[in-house]
């Protein structure tokens, strides 16, 4: 009864990992993504493993569903009831653009301006209720709503933050008569001050629930029919996983479901592999995403904007994109300049080479031309690659009107695309303050461990890390990942009048919040922790740095900190951040935030190492490789095959059914005991 | 030394992202929410010789882009006059007058040097909070003289070879109201151009200083050649268009900006001739700022255009000794985006003539610059400061984006939660206005409506703003937009300012309320072709009522069944 199956749907594929933790075996699968309804797929991925579902303790699962329905806007029906005066806010965001220069585009908010409608209630910054909500207007609004066939609400009052009485009253009176549990009320999803930000989230939510809770509800009816017992769990964007009770009340949490659990297992692989430092990068069709992961934590980002206006204010993992994945475009500007997308053939029509209908070169055709993919054995579906055409469309756009000939021009395509993936890399470290070059490079996803090598070269990373599994990263994160649950609380109060034992009061309700949500769920916890943190600047300073305030349980019981601990620790953090303090600089607090967190018990991975390889039956002979001004005739291997301690001399590729792996000329790799590919530079090799 | 197209490619990316990191840097530091929030900032590197823009950062204020270029060029003039240049040296000035845009604008630039001969130029710019004279946030709309706006700084040595010079910072200190902000807005520059300047050495030891500055020659070579190929995809001809300023906030006299726009070939030549003399109120600008300023709406016609001096060098732009584009020191400059908002609006007027799908319908045209103070029952004073939004206008693809930010600008505006918190006001409306958008076939986008009620005793409110007497246009036969309309009321009801957009010194007692009605953006092609179905779903969402819709569109909206 201890089988854990973390389940990953992304958009091409349904990736499966089951974990035997009695056996301490692990299996893998991959299923074609079923559209529009990805349960489907979820479940055909589920039983290409498993006959019986009543031996698995714990389903995790990553999702898009709900990133999806945001990008493709095909969320409910959603209305608002909010403040007289403030109908507009979601559509007046901040008052920005899409793109600093052009003033073209206009935005479509998710909820129409006549779906949404005011009602008389005021409260004041201070929490004064200057005006009592009208009841019988809220409820004539909720009904308007229904009869515009709306299957969702956000109640959404300014202020509500500082005092939710008006809110919660309104609440109350919509649940009532609201035909079903999709009412979403912004002091419940996000008690923090700013408006836009809050309403933004909370109607997203409300967006987003009909259409998440439905598939969730479809995939754990399907589980329970096949004889499922378990505890059913979603991955949240901060990486952490939730209840599914609470992933249908909160399914903004799972705006990016999957990438946060990829970043989790490669958080935890690189650890265990010895190198807890490490920043990812998953090459996909249309962009690069990076993140990174400092001794052995990723990075939170407080909000994100999924589209522009789309703006979520949850703890996130921090996932920088650029627009240079394999399927961009390369690209002549007029000025005579290469150029990297962000126009991308994607995955459909895809890159030159897969004979779709694109004729502009794509990274994966400059790959191809020089002989780093395999045109006889591609992943996916294809059977064959067309060389021919991809030489032609790189000879055609890059080479003439550069005077390149066509392999001075795929390698100039790929040192422009790695420059761009490089330059990626370099800002998320140095704009949280590391130092890359302290950093390891873990690849995943199909197409990163092909430019592995250039980003040791480019940003002199000292190694990249190959998981064994590179194309079920995030499956087996949802297998390993915490669960977690963050809270906010605005304060906004000078340090020299806050109230510490209301400080504390609040801390305590989050703490018990989340330890209820644990003790809630059917799953084992090696341990607890709850983490608090204040948002503080001086006054008069806009941007807050995060101060962790250590607390002290006595019977669960939380003691608030004193004033002066928490000016130390803003003291410590401050300086940390900015390098001096202000002297006689005043202190203020603006949030509380809280994380109560489930250690889950982590498997051995070295269960993952390859059983039973030997050298000679991963050789898979060799095949001309391009690097630099020539061709190398280079050695190629079957990577599931090789066995532990094998080292690799460059120029090497190594095959596996979802990724191919390049060792460059000067580097060499080293599958480690748990059967990642090490790759670092060949000893005397500068 | 010539540079492979690729390595340029890298060195490029590199570069602007040196100047990427130098604003963020900034962004972080800052204590005033004007550099925090609104980015009104910016970093570059700059040729050591001309002080030519080689690079800008993404992030900061766009009209900055071309007027770095004269204030790095006033401090190259300047060193050369007293011969003292050195390594480690940082100069700081606000003179508008020769720098550009406004006293407000604290510029530090820094010499850069490799192996001890002088490369580039480092430069930082940001709006500081306060900087004296006789307004809080140095928006004087009465003001005669640039010594009414706000003390003025010429180009002095902050940091001799390393050393930071006290009695410089204690001089700044003392002619501020926010010495704290200023404090921390001067240490957020300082390190920015520290981390500009490690990057710079890390750049240079990967790539060698050669290869570096035969890259900044090429990119410069490269921009000129793409802004050609734009401009000679434009027909030939000339194509004037004017538009007015209310006034200069002390005579209510309309104050025309017009433009003559010519194409030869691959030049292209923008004459101001025909535009107002300078004027004795603050809508004035200094020489940089009209010669930066078109290259802001150039820039925003061709935006795939770098960040480069060498987009300028086809582009003539011709500036009438005397008018209110070239003022000389002291007249007063204080009011400059005002001014620059119309100088764009008319190009991208005149170009619409050449090209209308290339260009976009005027935007609001104004920042409305709207401050209220008082005295709090404790005896605090309190000052609320903030620029107001307003619609883009239409364009071929689209309609305009409801409630942007201007041209010039990509600032955000403070949650009214935050405003709320921090003073003692409160919204009574934050919604978008209706009927303010321009008709076209692509209307433009929506102003807002903005009324705040003050809950204090006691409390002034002061106005900077435009567009009142002179609607935003629309272009391509698409109609103009709503005027500006600020009220604000009194023990006998609702008045408005006899300058419409300007006023300084109204009093207000707790209760009473000021409102800000903001223009939306112009429409972009004739009224008559936009779907009847689109104006009867406008009319829907309330956007435009009935009357207007019949008014612009005509009725056939009304047999549309929804």
């Amino acid at each position: 009864m201890s089988r854990i199956l973390g389940v990953d749907v992304g958009g091409t594929f349904t990736d499966v990992f089951l974990l035997d933790e009695a056996t301490g075996t692990a299996q893998v699968a991959k299923v074609p993504t079923t559209r529009p309804d990805q349960s489907a797929g979820f479940l055909a991925g589920i039983n290409s493993q498993i006959e019986n579902l009543s031996t698995l303790s714990v389903v995790v699962h990553g999702t898009t569903a709900g990133t999806n329905a945001l990008l493709e806007r095909k969320g409910a029906k959603t209305g608002v009831i909010t403040t007289q005066g403030f109908r507009d806010v979601l559509e007046m965001r901040r008052r920005d653009r899409p793109r600093t220069w052009g003033l073209r585009g206009d935005f479509l908010p998710v909820v129409p301006r006549n779906l949404r409608l005011e009602v008389p209630e005021r409260t004041l910054a201070d929490g004064t209720r200057e005006q009592p909500v009208d009841l019988d207007a809220v409820r004539a609004a909720a009904r308007g709503l229904l009869a515009e066939g709306c299957t969702s609400v956000a109640v959404l009052f300014v202020n509500a933050y500082a005092n939710s009485a008006n809110e919660a009253a309104a609440v109350q009176a919509v649940r009532e008569i609201w035909s079903n549990p999709h009412v979403s009320a912004s002091a419940e999803i996000l008690p923090e001050i700013r408006e836009f930000e809050r309403f933004s989230t909370t109607a997203l939510n409300a967006y987003l629930q009909p259409e998440v809770a439905g598939y969730l509800d479809r995939l754990e009816t399907a589980l329970t029919s096949g004889g499922f017992s378990g505890s059913f769990m979603i991955v949240q964007s901060n990486g952490g996983i939730m209840d599914v009770a609470t992933a249908c009340a909160r399914p903004v949490r799972t705006a990016l479901s999957g990438p946060a659990a990829g970043v989790i297992a490669a958080a935890y692989i690189a650890t265990e592999a010895g190198f807890p430092n490490v920043i990812t990068g998953d090459v996909g069709g249309t962009s690069f995403d990076v993140s990174l992961v400092a001794n052995g934590q990723s990075v939170l980002s407080p909000q994100t904007s999924i589209d522009f206006g789309m703006v979520i204010r949850q703890p996130m993992i921090e996932i920088a994109t650029i627009g240079a994945g394999g399927g961009s475009i390369a690209w002549v500007d007029k000025g005579g300049l290469l150029n990297i997308g962000p126009e991308s053939a994607g995955s459909d029509p895809g890159p030159v080479a897969y004979g779709r209908g694109n004729t502009q070169p794509t990274v994966t055709d400059a790959n191809i031309v020089l002989g780093r993919i395999d045109p006889e054995n591609p992943i996916g579906a294809l059977d064959r690659l067309d060389v021919e055409a991809a030489r032609a469309a790189i000879d055609t756009h890059i080479g003439v009107p550069l005077t390149l000939d066509t392999l001075q021009a795929a390698e100039a395509i790929l040192r422009v695309a790695n420059s761009r993936m490089a330059g990626a890399i370099r800002l998320v470290s140095i704009e949280r303050g590391f130092d890359p070059k302290d950093f390891a490079f873990m690849p995943f996803g199909g197409g990163g461990a092909l430019h592995a090598g250039a980003m040791l070269a480019d940003v002199g990373l000292a190694r990249a890390i190959v998981p064994r599994y590179p194309g079920v990263t995030s499956a087996l994160g949802c297998v390993i990942a915490d669960m977690r649950q963050d809270f906010i609380q605005t304060l906004n109060v000078l340090l020299d009048t806050l109230d510490t034992a209301a400080l504390g009061q609040v801390m305590q309700d989050h703490a018990t919040q989340g330890h209820a949500i644990l003790d809630a769920a059917d799953t084992t916890f090696e341990g607890r922790e709850t983490a608090f943190e204040l948002d503080m600047a001086y006054l008069g300073q806009t941007h807050t740095v995060a101060v962790p305030i250590k607390v002290q349980f006595a019977q669960d019981r939380v003691e608030p900190p004193s004033i002066a601990q928490i000016v130390q620790a803003f003291d410590t953090a401050y300086t940390a951040a900015y390098g001096r303090l202000l002297p006689n600089g005043t202190r203020r607090v603006l949030n509380l935030r809280s994380a109560v967190i489930g250690r889950r018990p982590k498997f051995d991975l070295t269960t993952l190492a390859p059983p039973n390889a030997t050298l000679a039956r991963a050789q898979r002979g060799q095949r001309p490789v391009h690097f630099g001004d020539r061709w190398h005739e280079t050695q190629i291997f079957a990577r599931l095959d090789l066995p532990v301690g094998t080292e690799i001399t460059g120029p090497a590729i190594l095959e596996q059914p979802d990724t191919t792996i390049l060792i460059d000329p000067g580097l060499t790799g080293r599958v480690d005991r748990f059967g990642n590919v090490i790759i670092e530079r060949s000893k005397g090799a500068t | 030394m010539s540079i492979d197209p690729i390595t340029l490619a890298v060195l490029s990316g590199r570069m602007e992202q040196i100047a990427d990191e130098m604003d963020a840097t900034l962004f972080r530091a800052a204590f005033n929410p004007i550099i925090a929030e609104a980015h009104d900032a910016s970093h570059g590197i700059y040729d050591a010789t001309t002080g030519d823009t080689l690079v800008q950062g993404k992030s900061g204020l766009p009209i900055f882009v071309g007027v770095m270029a004269f204030a790095v060029k006033a401090v190259i003039d300047k060193a050369a006059a007293d011969g003292d240049l050195a390594d480690g040296d940082i100069y700081i000035f606000n003179d508008a007058h020769i720098g550009g845009t406004h006293l407000s604008d604290m510029r530090l630039i820094r010499p850069y040097f490799r192996d001890g001969r002088l490369f580039c130029y480092l430069a930082s710019v940001g709006h500081w909070h306060d900087v004296g004279g006789a307004v809080p946030g140095n928006y004087n709309p009465a003001a005669t003289e640039a010594f009414q706006e706000a003390f003025i700084l010429p180009p002095v040595k902050l940091v001799r070879a390393g050393v930071l010079q006290q009695d410089i910072v204690d001089i700044l200190l003392r002619n501020t109201r926010l010495p704290q902000s200023a404090q921390g807005d001067l240490n957020g520059q300082l390190g920015a151009l520290d981390l500009g300047v490690k990057r710079l050495d890390a750049l240079l030891d990967d790539y060698g200083p050669k290869t570096v500055s035969g890259a900044l020659q090429a990119l410069g070579t490269r921009a000129e050649a793409l802004m050609r190929a734009e401009i000679q995809a434009l027909p030939n001809g000339r194509w004037e268009a004017k538009d007015f300023l209310d006034n200069d906030g002390i005579t209510d006299q309309a104050l025309p900006i017009h433009v003559a726009l010519e194409v030869t070939n691959d030049r292209l030549r923008l004459d101001f001739t025909g535009t107002a003399p300078v004027t004795a109120g603050p809508v004035n600008i200094a020489l940089p700022t009209a010669v930066a300023t078109a290259y802001v709406a150039i820039k925003h016609i061709f935006p795939d255009l770098p960040a480069n001096a060498g987009v300028m060098r086809p582009i003539e732009v011709h500036i009438p000794d005397g008018s209110l584009l070239s003022a000389e020191f002291p007249a007063p400059v204080g009011g400059y985006t005002e001014t620059i908002l119309r100088m764009i609006d008319v190009i991208f007027a005149a170009m619409a003539k050449a090209t209308p799908e290339r260009v976009v319908a005027n935007a609001y045209g104004t920042i409305n610059a709207l401050s209220i103070a008082g005295k709090r029952a404790n005896g605090k004073p309190w000052v609320m400061f903030s620029f107001y939004g307003g619609g883009h206008g239409g364009s071929a693809e689209s309609d305009g984006l409801n409630h942007g930010n201007a041209p010039i600008s990509t600032a955000t505006i403070p949650p009214a939660e935050i405003l709320e918190a921090a003073y003692p006001i409160k919204f009574t409306q934050w919604a978008l206005r209706p009927d303010s958008a321009g008709p076209g076939t692509n209307r433009g986008g929506l102003g807002a409506t903005y009324e705040i009620e003050v809950l204090e005793q006691s409390a002034e409110a002061f106005l900077f703003g435009e567009r009142g007497r002179h609607a935003p246009q629309g272009i391509a036969d698409g109609g103009p937009a709503a005027l500006n309309r600020f009220r604000y009321e009194q023990t006998d009801g609702w008045h408005e300012p006899p300058l419409a957009s300007k006023m300084r010194g109204i009093k207000l007692t707790q209760g009473q309320k000021v409102r800000l009605e903001t223009p939306g953006g112009g429409g972009y092609g004739p009224a008559e072709a936009r779907p009847a179905t689109t104006v009867a779903h406008d009319v829907m969402l309330g956007y435009i009522t009935p009357d207007k819709a019949d008014a612009d569109y005509g009725p056939a909206w009304r047999k549309v069944v929804s």
